[in-house]
């Protein structure tokens, strides 16, 4: 149905559909798509879907010369584009369980993708009414947590690794345990997310990155409570405001931000440790109760367009599962050694997330929390029942001695 | 002793306004740097007005404070005059829970509100968003303005209205002939409170907003947790510079008023 | 004017969005999943002892340190002419007025490792000093953002503290802090009661300051209670259950606070 014309990289062609505001020194990339008909669908209808995505997870054209994609979806389709973030998947996933919201698109990462099948939680896509499925790559389809394909398009894939200072670390073969490390006290960065940060511990014990076994967990609680004194901050999408001021000098985080904050910052180094990662596919869902599913759909497929493909994958700087938006990248960030890694690598250093059970899930979430907030101090359970005792006794004393004052004072 | 208070006083604003004045520094940066200034540029500014997402957000936040303290003040003065002339007791248990939103922590508040709206959306159909946070705005206000309004009732000379209709006012005539004037300061400095508190509220709104219709506060939040760019910088300075404005406005405004006062006190002796 | 039905649309507002959400916080403190009644969650709680403990332990370090502050400058703010005192109280108020989020993001950038005052200390040949994501941090971001709450109660108390009164004092043979310990402090007792108040309980149920400045290892009881509802836990009956006992411990320090208050109340909202 839709024959797509490849997308003029940069100015040249010029349909009417290409208007993007001129800058002039630089240049700016236009976009085409095919079949213009299938997106002028709800033109007139005046209705607008609500987009829950990562935070810096979307080209909005402040990188010069891309395109800011929503912009440019309401332009072309009429829809308006509501768009909210998120830090983790297990944010994405408390927001829509806890009801309340509606959102026609979600992008989760792949563990969390197969539990919202397994909740009932996304819906299963129509495939006719996204097209572009046809440029994902073959890799990205299949995975074993949406075998069929039915719920989920891929949107970026990548690894996590260590991002550091190279002027102030000159160690050759990083690898997990230079975040334990003592000599850079306080200048280590942590995931702000169980699953994550369980995943580094339990590389470096070896361990599976899908255990569900308690004491394996506990093991790695155990690790991960070491390196709480030499952890200056548990963050997120923060890390590229405490990396690129120079506040820390070594973080785990993934792939896709590191090439975004290295283009930045020129000191920044990014290796991905020899003895294995996590290899994760965000795929672009929608979940249940979004009020504008054939939106929705039009709005996926309008993201798997190779030109808007390209222009996400270049401002975010994640890899990209389009392989015509692969085509068009240079060779430079094709071979870079982040974002693309051979297959061989890929094929037996990475793991995927699984989907844990809910035991393991909150066996995971109670020793996170308990990571969090404890301190080199010694538990004490009882406190907080008598602190609420001395204030009862407290209060009911000086209501009593005021009675008794109020009756003296009367006679 | 006087030199000694008045170094204590400039050491409290020092501490009060360096964190803002570095911000508005910064704002003008031509690099990111927060602690070399490498050029002066007002790209940042024009980068914020451009910003749709930061422009939207603001355009939410006026419109939800100016229903919500509108809404508000009539509610909640309505409100007053009737509490007022409740019985000792069915007062004192309408005016303690009307206290509780106010004692009660922001987060306990907002999570309340949080849990009926997902207790209702499920069964009624409707999502999180601008009526949510109406709702919510609204409901962290009222009290306000009752607490503002009530000391004026009770300052009143309770025969005002009495004496107006025997004077031949009907009594929708009599309330806003002479009860409103009486208590216009409670309904004005209510009206004020619950206008500015919904401009700055975070934490209500962060429970209660949905996919669309975020207030700017959320916004800010959601800013700050990601690469943060002196956009926000710029944002700071022009939201102070319209607090310094608003209340210059607002003490010059009251003291002419006041002098007026005086005067007219002055020409009746 | 004698009609109590013109409170009828608030008292229907109070009930649905007060009283019904708190209700509604104890009954899924008290449910599981499904809905059966448990005291689980609210036995769970006592396993967060350590997060109440250290929240209270900072919330009440920052109120004593905002007294401190407070007390004087509320004191030598008293002492000036009228206007003036109307014109520093406006600028002591302003910093308020800038949303929370936003100066405490201030700090932020002040406190880092490569932050604005490391680097004046550098020049120094000082340090850098770890500041940020620190407890110090936290209370710093707990000082500087309820300050003024503090500082208003007790100047507003202190400013109605009859002049003659403390003439008489001295006039009795008092030395000036005698007059004050004896005399001026008894009186403004009200103001620094409902100052502390309103100090300590935003500052127990903050999350944000001790997530920006404390760097997500110094968990407070408003970060729990937001991880359960919108965070990494998900636990919608846990955060019920803590939020039900933040809610208990506040009332209770409210209710010792009132003690020490003998007029009615009215000055502590």
């Amino acid at each position: 149905m839709a024959v797509l014309m490849c997308g003029s990289m940069f100015t040249g062609c010029s349909s009417e559909t290409d208007a993007v505001e001129e800058e002039e020194e630089t240049e700016v990339q236009t976009l085409t798509v095919a079949d213009e008909e299938y997106y002028k669908r709800f033109y007139d209808d005046g209705i607008s879907i609500n987009v829950y995505n990562w935070g810096e997870y979307i080209s909005d054209g402040s990188d010069e010369g891309t395109l800011n994609v929503n912009a440019e979806f309401t332009k072309l389709t009429g829809i308006k584009v509501n768009y909210t973030n998120y830090a983790t998947n297990e944010e994405l996933y408390a927001k829509l369980k806890g009801g309340g919201a509606s959102y026609d698109i979600i992008i989760p990462s792949d563990y969390m993708i197969s539990r919202m099948i397994k909740e009932e939680m996304i819906l299963p896509l129509d495939m006719n009414n996204i097209p572009n499925y046809k440029y994902i790559g073959e890799a990205y389809k299949n995975q074993a947590f949406d075998p069929e394909n039915e719920y989920s398009v891929p949107y970026f894939w990548g690894t996590v690794g260590i991002i550091y200072d190279t002027t102030l670390i000159e160690e050759e073969n990083i690898d997990w345990d230079i975040l334990w490390n003592e000599d850079y006290a306080d200048r280590i960065l942590m995931f702000d997310n169980p699953r994550d940060a369980f995943a580094i511990a339990e590389l470096r014990l070896g361990y599976s990155l899908n255990t569900e076994d308690e004491k394996e967990l506990e093991a790695a609680a155990e690790l991960l409570k070491e390196q709480k004194k030499v952890v200056q901050a548990y963050v997120m999408d923060e890390i590229f405001d405490k990396m690129g001021a120079g506040e820390a000098l070594i973080a785990p985080y993934y792939a896709g931000d590191a090439v975004t904050l290295m283009a930045e910052y020129e000191d920044l180094g990014f290796v991905i440790p020899e003895s294995g990662t996590n290899l994760f596919i965000d795929g672009i869902c929608i979940p249940k109760g979004a009020k504008q599913k054939e939106a929705a759909e039009m709005y996926i497929n309008f993201l798997c367009e190779p030109d808007i493909a390209y222009s996400n994958t270049y401002y975010v700087g994640y890899s990209t599962p389009n392989t015509a938006a692969y085509e068009m990248l240079d060779e430079e960030t094709k071979n870079d050694g982040i974002s693309y890694l051979p297959d061989e690598y890929l094929m037996s250093n990475t793991t995927v997330f699984r989907n844990l059970s809910d035991e393991a899930n909150q066996k995971m979430q109670d020793l996170w929390t308990e990571l969090k907030s404890t301190q080199d101090q010694t538990k004490n359970k009882w406190i907080v029942p008598v602190f609420m005792l001395a204030c009862v006794i407290l209060s009911i004393t000086i209501l009593i001695m005021r009675y008794i004052k109020k009756k003296k004072d009367i006679f | 002793m006087k030199k000694l208070s008045k170094i204590y006083l400039g050491l409290v604003l020092f501490f009060l306004y360096v964190p803002i004045f570095v911000l508005i520094v910064f704002s003008f940066n031509t690099t990111k740097s927060r602690t070399v200034m490498s050029g002066f540029t007002f790209d940042w500014y024009i980068k914020l007005f451009r910003n749709e997402i930061i422009m939207e957000s603001l355009w939410n936040t006026i419109i939800i404070a100016v229903i919500a303290s509108i809404t508000a003040t009539i509610l909640g003065t309505a409100a007053a005059i009737g509490i007022n002339n409740m019985k000792k007791v069915p007062k004192a248990i309408v005016m303690n829970i009307t206290n509780f939103p106010i004692i009660n922590p922001e987060i306990v508040t907002g999570v309340s509100l949080m849990l009926l709206f997902v207790f209702f959306a499920a069964r009624m159909n409707f999502e999180f968003g601008f009526w949510t946070l109406l709702i919510a705005h609204i409901t962290f206000s009222v009290p306000y303005v009752i607490l503002n309004v009530m000391p004026k009732f009770r300052q009143m000379d309770p025969f005002l209205y009495e004496a107006a209709q025997d004077l031949g006012c009907n009594s929708r005539q009599a309330f806003f002939k002479v009860v409103l004037p009486e208590i216009m300061p409670g309904v004005l400095s209510g009206f004020m409170m619950s206008f500015t508190f919904s401009l700055d509220d975070f934490i209500i709104s962060y429970f209660t907003s949905g996919s669309d219709s975020q207030t700017l506060p959320v916004t800010i939040y959601s800013m700050t947790r990601r690469k943060v760019s002196p956009e926000i910088n710029a944002l700071s300075t022009i939201i102070f510079l319209v607090v310094v404005i608003v209340l210059v406005l607002k003490n010059v405004i009251e003291r002419k008023s006041e002098n007026n006062k005086v005067k007219v006190k002055g020409e009746k002796v | 004017m004698k009609n109590k039905l013109i409170a009828a649309p608030y008292l229907v507002w109070m009930v649905v969005f007060i009283l019904v959400p708190l209700i509604m916080v104890g009954y899924f403190a008290f449910t599981d999943k499904e809905g059966n009644f448990t005291l689980d969650y609210v036995a769970d709680v006592a396993q967060y002892s350590q997060i109440f403990v250290r929240s209270i332990w900072l919330a009440a370090i920052a109120t004593v340190i905002c007294l401190v502050i407070s007390y004087p400058l509320a004191y030598i703010l008293t002492g000036f002419s009228k206007n003036t005192q109307s014109t520093m109280l406006m600028i002591v108020m302003l910093p308020m007025w800038m949303n929370f989020l936003l100066r405490t993001y201030a700090w932020m950038t002040m406190l880092g490792n490569n932050g604005i005052i490391n680097t004046i200390l550098g020049f120094i040949g000082l340090g850098p000093f770890k500041m940020l994501n620190t407890e110090g941090a936290v209370v710093l971001g707990m000082v500087y953002n309820y300050l003024p709450y503090m500082i208003l109660p007790i100047y507003s108390v202190m400013v109605k503290i009859d002049k003659s009164v403390i003439e008489a004092a001295s006039d009795l043979g008092c030395n000036p802090w005698k007059t004050i310990l004896r005399v001026v402090f008894p009186l403004s007792l009200p103001g620094v009661m409902s100052g502390i108040t309103m100090v300590f309980v935003p500052a127990i149920s903050t999350f944000i300051i001790s997530r920006m400045l404390g760097g997500g290892g110094n968990l407070l009881i408003g970060d729990l209670i937001e991880m359960q509802f919108l965070g990494n836990a998900y636990n919608v009956n846990l955060g019920a259950a803590i939020s039900l006992v933040l809610m208990v411990i506040i009332l209770l320090i409210m209710t010792i606070m009132n003690q020490f208050d003998n007029d009615d109340g009215a000055v502590l909202l």
